[in-house]
């Protein structure tokens, strides 16, 4: 699967969201799960404000010097027997795959969960040459069991499926013959992956964080299936997004106590590995062989723009757990790899505005994104610059949204100007009340409003807002 | 021997021409940073603070927790293998075993002890154990994390495949959080220390909410894991 995940036009993928109501049971109730548990986890860790400050001075000074920290990490995986690739485009960086992997023979591979991989289209071009590629995180199995169901989250990939879909899914491609109890279900896959995981021959992880000054790479997992995929085969393959470093551990621990707790509500999860190099002499177990994939595919260029702090992403999903326009329309509506506030921004950035143009139309621009952000990345600002950069130089968004754009713009910001933005929203859009734009409506607006009611803007705040909402995960 | 490095240099000179500037290999260090909240967390415990600590959150993350001195540890141990369901058994080669004085125990209940010599053989021992023993090198209170370093006498497998995973805590080895430990690391880094191929920072049994965000524990690693903290030690 690369970035894109749908050929389909993006309002009859937002159509199609809304009126699934079993993916917007799925989705609200799993927001409001991780919401809540992440607002509990920050709160009980106290001075947020701080450790996000932190986190968002460390990603800024590594960006600003990512040459020096790529390449120290590199001479330090190379000094420590790993082989060391820097693939400028998605096809190099599958294909180097692809060779490593012929080379050695080799015909099943275990993957452990990698956002990455998904966007270089690793599985597809591994499956073409005749590989066996088995996805071992929980969720992306049931999404591979599944023919191949695009991940509609970047933490739980599977979060739009319920777990009686789930069972029949088994039943369909596995010959399950339990219930739909998540124990069962999961005992099931547990069964099945191990002879995976003793079997294979090459492992494949994504990389939450390089480590430069040692040359490790830390994995970040609940189930333990990284640590299998990387003790048990003989070769070891690691791709990261060419940004995903830090200095030294010091930096790697910060960012992973601001991981853990902004994706799933953790003090830490279960397993934080760092891994360096392949195994030690006299070593029994851990790869022979190690690769490390550092992928560039269009992030240099986003570098020394007004865009270059999305790039300070750890890929927690916190933005997408609060924004209440991933909640009405779910994941797969984005269209892309990357769905919700972070993938608004990132996806046109990455696979251009031709694909992805609608996205930054898919915000209310309410800021909660913002918020929730561990490393402050202003992801509604981007937004707003990524529709300036539509208006003004694609030319390329219809009229209506660009006087919707403007009075939201306006509106955020400030708290004051929000109020009046809203206020003045109505009547921004009221020209097109006739005519036959209004079928249309502007942007994703006019679905998505007829399904729910907006937040109030003023006296209740997003949060309290979102607090307050009934319990159950009925959607609005 | 040391590998190899691709395409490196064009790939940074775009990165350093993105940015505006030369590219830089060399002179950047890391900058003492304006925050340091980090370092607030626990940071006037005692160390007995810390146990408490540590009891409270092993709770958290579905993980028993004893609490035993040298005098008592066997008998302590005994009775978690047992109530595990016994053997077999796999621990690394570790003299603590023998220095705490469970080596007998241990063999009594049919114990693999890592064997880098016998290469694989490890490997299917760890598969077909119940219960992995491990010594922790140090352990994070704040999440209840114990923290191991793999060697040819430590093998991965032993705290991934056995269904069980017990981990013997010395009560010396208990900081506050994750800050501390990766310090120690970094220290032995300055040092000129070669950091161990694999570090697992481990926090109770494997575990995923992929299902409709339910939690389900025990996932591909280890289904119960038990720490004994071991008081005078």
């Amino acid at each position: 699967m690369a970035m894109k995940t749908s050929s389909a036009k993006f309002k009859d993928r937002v159509d199609e969201g809304i009126q699934n109501d079993f993916m917007r049971l799925a989705v609200s109730s799993a927001q409001e799960r991780l919401h809540g548990r992440r607002l509990t986890a920050v709160d009980e860790l106290g001075s947020w404000e701080d450790w996000r400050s932190l986190g968002q001075e460390i990603r800024q000074h590594v960006l600003s010097n990512l040459d020096f920290y790529l390449h120290q990490l590199a001479e330090n995986v190379s000094k420590r027997g790993g082989h060391v690739f820097f693939a400028e485009t998605a096809e190099e960086a599958s294909g180097y795959i692809k060779d490593v992997i012929i080379k050695k023979k080799a015909k099943k591979v275990v993957k452990s969960k990698s956002m990455v991989t998904e966007e270089i289209n690793l599985n597809a071009t591994l499956e073409a040459v005749g590989l066996d590629v088995v996805e071992t995180d929980l969720g992306e199995y049931i999404l591979q069991v599944d023919d191949h169901d695009p991940p509609s989250h970047i933490v739980a990939p599977a979060l739009h499926k319920n777990k009686e879909q789930i069972r029949d899914v088994f039943k369909e491609k596995l010959a399950y013959t339990q219930t739909e109890k998540p124990e069962e279900l999961t005992a099931h896959v547990r069964g099945v992956l191990r002879k995976d995981f003793l079997s294979a021959d090459v492992g494949i992880t994504g990389c939450n964080f390089a480590i430069a000054d040692t040359g490790s790479i830390g994995l970040v997992t609940n189930e333990g299936n990284a640590d299998l995929v990387t003790a048990l085969p003989k070769t070891q393959i690691t791709v990261m997004g060419m940004e995903r470093l830090v200095p030294t551990f010091d930096e790697f621990e910060v960012l992973v106590s601001l991981l853990t707790r902004s994706a799933v509500g953790q003090r830490l999860t279960s397993y934080i590995t760092a891994l360096t190099g392949p195994r030690d002499e006299g070593d029994v177990d851990g790869p022979e062989e190690f690769h490390l994939v550092i992928v560039d595919n269009g992030r240099s260029s986003i570098l020394g723009t007004e865009f270059q702090s999305v790039l300070q992403c750890i890929r927690c999903a916190a933005c997408i757990n609060v924004c209440p326009v991933y909640r009405q329309v779910g994941g797969h509506s984005y269209g892309s790899i990357y769905p919700g506030p972070i993938g608004a921004v990132l996806s046109p950035l990455l696979g251009g505005y031709d694909d992805f143009k609608e996205l930054p139309y898919a915000s209310t621009l309410c800021a909660a994104c913002t918020d929730a952000c561990p490393v402050k990345i202003p992801l509604h600002d981007l937004l707003r610059k990524h529709r300036e950069v539509i208006v003004e130089k694609e030319k390329m968004a219809p009229l209506s949204e660009k006087i919707a754009m403007k009075a939201f713009g306006i509106g955020a910001a400030s708290p004051m100007l929000y109020k009046f933005g809203s206020k003045i929203a109505p009547s921004a859009m009221s020209p097109f009340k006739t005519g036959d734009i209004i079928s249309k409506g502007p942007g994703p607006l006019k679905t998505w409003t007829e399904s729910r009611e907006f937040p109030a803007p003023g006296k209740e705040s997003f949060r309290d807002w979102f607090k307050n909402r009934e319990k159950g995960g009925k959607p609005s | 021997m040391n590998g190899t490095i691709h395409n490196e240099g064009t790939f940074l000179n775009k990165i350093a021409q993105n940015l505006g500037r030369a590219p830089i290999t060399e002179g950047i260090s890391v900058p003492v940073w304006k925050h340091a909240p980090q370092k607030e967390v626990l940071k006037h415990a005692t160390q007995n603070d810390l146990v408490e600590e540590l009891q409270e959150q092993s709770k958290r993350v579905h993980t028993q927790f004893h609490l035993t001195d040298s005098k008592q540890v066997v008998q302590c141990l005994k009775q978690v293998i047992e109530e595990l369901g016994n053997g077999p058994l796999i621990i690394p080669k570790d003299d603590r075993f023998s220095d705490y004085g469970l080596a007998d125990t241990l063999k009594e209940k049919g114990v693999h002890i890592w064997d880098h010599q016998a290469g694989q053989k490890n490997i299917e021992k760890a598969e077909s154990a119940n219960i992995g023993i491990t010594f922790s090198e140090m352990t994070l209170a704040e999440s209840a994390t114990v923290v191991l370093f793999s060697s040819k006498d430590h093998g991965r497998s032993i705290s991934f495949l056995p269904s069980c995973h017990v981990s013997i805590i010395p009560k010396s080895t208990i900081v506050p959080r994750m800050t501390q430990a990766a310090a120690a690391i970094r220290s032995k880094v300055t040092r000129g220390e070669l950091v161990p191929s694999c570090i697992n920072f481990i926090t109770g049994p494997s575990n995923s909410a992929d299902i409709e965000m339910d939690l389900v524990v025990g996932v591909h690693g280890p289904i119960q894991a038990v720490y004994i903290v071991v008081e005078d030690k």
